[in-house]
């Protein structure tokens, strides 16, 4: 375990194996996207109450739960930079941090779209909308600690802990706003055994899905490689990169 | 134990010293909550259906403003580095730094709480309800505005990025507090919130005092 961290934790192997990755997830991710873009605003039925509105869904879904999915990715990895002092990882704190932000916000902003036709009104105090207005906050919380200190690794080393109190209390937090109030429709998606909707847009839907994930990986390794070789800029590997 | 209650007899002591300024955050509570009626409308059942949000929200605001006494003082006459070469338990360090702020700040807002829902026209019998939530969560408020102190300590700016990185996680303790005493205006039964708050306090008592010494670590590099 601790070799196989330390090996791939190590700046300049991640920056080899990544930068294979990153390719592959690159290609993947404009397949996918353009094959579930086709797929989910031409193919795809209209609903039959939300008529085209419903295609916002295919955008805002998968962001929704991609700004969890980086969050989550955030926290471990700040756990790993706590415990075994990974400077890998600490980079990857504030680039989950910046990715799941900025997904957090299109969720957000794709909801507001849709909800002013079919609710009414840009902003209800829902709890599901409630909790990803509060899910941004404490992406801004993050993002600014890591930026309040100068000296990067120490600005990691704080953004780190607070993920790591954060994704504790997330689940809280989660339940207390959903207790609190709810409009929002219940999920129709995870219900696997019966699903409340139709193939015709469940299969754009998870390749959507999909394609946001390769999108956020292919993302997050490009973030991180550069980021890493502006950190590691006097070091030997980088020059020997940088002039080949 | 006994470095927490050396601690705690220190910083108590120090806290009785310096009664000005641990009683400023009181009376910004006293102000800020008779600002609302002027702000809003004197209007009795208005400030009634307000009273447990105002009243909440201005005490989670006072005990976050008070949260920078908890330790800054002590970084920057370096006695803080000193306290924390201490043999014996760190986590009972901190915890008793955490107890003293509680005992000054949050225990005063308990006893200011009567008051205040005066001003306000919450109905009496909610007020056991108002006091009770306070006396849970109080120390709710000083565990977790401890991690936002701590990590900021090193910072120039620290209080307002300590307010923008703690009071995400105060949601929780608003929620069901002001829900309790909500459901005991109407009369319905509260003894579930007060179990979900006695819970989170269990919580963040047993893990909060990890996260704070790992934030005084990293504040002193």
């Amino acid at each position: 375990m601790m070799q196989f961290i330390h090996k791939y934790g190590s700046p300049q192997y991640f920056y080899q194996w990544s930068g294979r990755w990153q390719k592959l997830l690159s290609v993947v991710t404009v397949v996918l996207m353009l094959t579930g873009l086709y797929w989910a605003l031409i193919i795809s039925p209209p609903d039959y109450q939300q008529s085209e509105t419903v295609r916002i869904m295919y955008i805002h879904v998968p962001s929704a739960w991609m700004s969890m999915f980086a969050y989550v990715v955030m926290a471990s990895s700040g756990v790993v930079a706590m415990i075994w002092r990974i400077k890998v990882a600490e980079i990857v704190v504030a680039q989950c941090a910046i990715i799941g932000a900025s997904f957090t916000l299109l969720a957000l902003v794709t909801g507001m779209l849709w909800g002013k036709p079919m609710w009414g009104a840009y902003w209800v105090w829902d709890a599901r909308l409630t909790s990803e207005l509060i899910l941004l906050f404490l992406y801004v919380g993050v993002l600014a600690i890591h930026s309040a200190y100068e000296d990067p690794r120490t600005g990691a080393k704080a953004a780190s802990i607070l993920a790591i109190v954060g994704i504790i209390n997330i689940p809280i937090i989660h339940y207390s706003v959903e207790w609190w109030n709810t409009l929002h429709q219940g999920p129709t998606v995870t219900k696997f055994d019966s699903p409340s909707a139709p193939m015709s847009m469940l299969t754009p839907l998870f390749i959507m899905f999909f394609a946001f994930k390769t999108y956020f990986f292919a993302l997050l390794f490009a973030r991180t490689r550069n980021a890493l070789l502006s950190r590691e800029r006097h070091t030997t590997w980088v020059q020997g990169v940088l002039h080949k | 134990m006994n470095i927490f209650t050396t601690i705690f007899q220190r910083d108590m002591k120090l806290a009785l010293r310096r009664r000005r300024e641990v009683a400023n955050p009181l009376v910004f509570f006293v102000v800020v909550v008779s600002l609302f009626p002027l702000g809003v409308s004197p209007d009795k059942e208005l400030l009634a259906a307000m009273a447990p949000g105002v009243i909440w929200v201005t005490a989670l605001l006072a005990s976050l403003m008070s949260m920078d006494t908890i330790f800054r003082s002590d970084y920057e006459d370096g006695s803080l580095e000193q306290l924390l070469l201490l043999p014996g338990s760190k986590i009972m360090l901190v915890l008793a730094k955490i107890t003293a702020h509680w005992v000054s700040i949050g225990l005063p807002l308990v006893v200011l709480a009567p008051i205040m829902s005066m001003v306000l026209y919450l109905p009496n019998h909610a007020l056991p309800s108002l006091m009770i939530t306070l006396l849970i969560s109080t120390p709710i408020l000083s565990l977790l505005g401890a991690v936002g102190v701590a990590l900021t300590l090193s910072l120039r700016t620290g209080g307002i990025l300590t307010s923008l990185l703690i009071l995400p996680f105060y949601i929780p303790v608003l929620i069901f507090s002001t829900m309790a005493i909500s459901a005991s205006i109407s009369n319905l039964p509260t003894l579930g919130y007060y179990a979900l708050l006695g819970a989170f306090l269990i919580v963040s008592l047993l893990l909060v005092p990890y996260a704070v010494v790992a934030a005084l670590k990293v504040s002193h590099n």
